[in-house]
């Protein structure tokens, strides 16, 4: 029976050869469990970002999508036992993954910033936070980028965000930085953040923040791998990518463009 | 000698190439640690006196600050003074904030100091008030008053007889100084918990932290057998042997 249809699925592809929707559904591991990039409605509908980003890709793809939802540490492994094809889960593009499964181009990269008083009189560069007392979160990629990139910063660890928030607010420190998304949502839109702001632009670095979030495929998948790379940029060529971008975040998580 | 290095599951490279930062760690737990004790030692001196008086008003004063003191966390007392003291606004608008209470070693310095002036006081008191009778009396007896009794028979022999209970002291003040990596300073804990962010590696730096640590002990042990030999001699068991008799 389970040959037949096999046997069936082959005629059809046979039948109707090339990119269709007549192929079999391509199945996207999500994790509905990330707010506000993914998450599930009170009735079961899976909402968010890479929900809305995976519908999109698989329009421009031409392919039915059918939507698998799984536990992030189980990803990985789902995706080599083949339970589905693709992962749309902000998985970040790293080395370490990159020994197990391919990803595509990366279809978002929240940067990580410099945040500062708005009455700041120093730019975030090297020279610009020299002597600064710059506040971070111990062992995160941003520690990473300071020690790197700010030499003569005096950098400040803390154990938790929410602590480098509040000693920048009461001033304990001169300037933060932190993922910008983050920093966004839950500090400068708040009341305490109300005087503080960004200061100068994304903060780009392969080394420590690597190379932002993409689909994920199998190894040996180079066709499917490309295919979606070419859908995503094709979404940012014809403002599907703003489209969706602009219901959740007030700036453009996209990042800057990979080298 | 690379051939035993490699039979160790450390990254010893690792360890001496951040060496200097370790080094600055120790300062920092050094200087904390030690300026508290002196300080939170001095404080301890009239506080004890006055534990161990009758007074109606000194003695249930210290006693509810002894008593406070003692009966909450280290952790907790640095916590309320660095995160808790700067919420208010009249505190970050007075002249203690700048100098002082925005800096979060200053705010682990007064923590300690408070911290460990009490633990004194209740030491030093127990001290001054098992001072043998009959050192107070003869003293009275040759005509001293309060403070030169004070001062020349009880304090003194006070000191001597509180020293093995100091050292324990000196110890925990010690080891309670890894409070300081909690509100961001980079003394030994915090250059292990450093190594730890920085590299994902949690045994290195946290081995390096112990040893650290183990060797200041050693050396505080070492200074107070020393002390208590010097001071304490004439309290210390007598040796068997007879003294050598003249030929």
């Amino acid at each position: 029976m389970i040959r037949t249809t096999a046997l069936a699925a082959i005629a059809a592809l046979a039948t109707f050869a090339g990119p269709g929707l007549a192929e079999d559904p391509l199945r996207i591991g999500v994790e509905g469990a990330y707010p506000p990039f993914s998450s599930k409605e009170a009735d079961g509908t899976l909402v968010g970002f890479d929900i809305d980003i995976t519908h999109a890709l698989c329009a421009e793809l031409n392919r039915e999508c059918v939507l698998v939802e799984q536990d992030w540490d189980g990803m990985i492994p789902a995706l080599k036992a083949r339970k589905f094809d693709a992962i749309i889960a902000s998985m970040s593009i790293t080395e370490e993954r990159k020994t197990q499964i391919d990803f595509s181009q990366k279809y978002y990269q929240t940067p990580a910033r410099v945040v500062a008083g708005n009455d700041a009189d120093f730019d975030a560069t090297a020279e610009g936070l020299a002597g600064k007392r710059l506040g971070l979160q111990r062992g995160t990629t941003h520690q990473c980028y300071a020690e790197k990139s700010f030499p003569d910063t005096e950098i400040v660890l803390y154990a938790t965000q929410e602590e480098v928030f509040r000693d920048l607010a009461i001033g304990r420190i001169d300037a933060q930085l932190s993922d910008s998304l983050l920093a966004q949502e839950s500090f400068l839109s708040s009341d305490e953040g109300a005087d503080f702001g960004f200061l100068g632009g994304d903060l780009i670095d392969l080394e420590c923040f690597g190379e932002g979030a993409g689909v994920a495929v199998r190894k040996g998948e180079e066709e499917l791998r490309d295919a979606i790379s070419a859908a995503i940029l094709a979404l940012r060529a014809n403002g599907k990518y703003a489209e969706i971008n602009s219901k959740y975040f007030p700036f453009d998580i996209y990042g800057g463009d990979p080298e | 000698m690379q051939a035993v290095l490699d039979l160790i599951p450390l990254d010893i490279g690792l360890i001496l190439a951040n060496f200097d930062r370790f080094m600055w760690g120790v300062w920092m737990t050094l200087n904390l640690t030690f300026l508290a004790l002196l300080c939170g030692g001095l404080l301890a001196i009239p506080m004890a006196i006055a534990r161990a008086s009758r007074h109606p008003v000194l003695n249930p004063m210290v006693w509810g600050y002894t008593y406070v003191f003692r009966g909450t966390p280290l952790l907790v007392q640095t916590f309320l003074i660095y995160f808790g003291l700067g919420q208010f606004e009249a505190v970050r608008e007075s002249w203690l904030w700048d100098p002082i209470l925005s800096s979060a070693w200053w705010c682990a310095f007064i923590a300690f100091t408070l911290n460990t002036a009490a633990y004194s006081t209740e030491l030093l008191r127990g001290a001054i008030i098992d001072t043998p009778k009959g050192e107070v009396e003869a003293a009275v007896a040759t005509g001293h008053s309060y403070a030169a009794r004070m001062r020349r028979i009880i304090l003194p022999s006070a000191f001597r007889r509180a020293i093995p209970a100091y050292s324990n002291e000196v110890i925990f003040m010690l080891h309670g100084s890894v409070v300081a990596s909690t509100i961001t300073l980079q003394d030994i804990l915090g250059v292990g918990r450093w190594l730890n962010g920085r590299y994902y590696l949690a045994y290195e730096g946290f081995i390096t932290a112990a040893l650290l640590y183990f060797l200041i002990v050693l050396a505080i042990t070492r200074l107070f057998r020393w002390l208590e030999r010097n001071y304490l001699g004439h309290l210390a068991p007598r040796d068997s042997e007879a003294p050598a008799s003249p030929q």
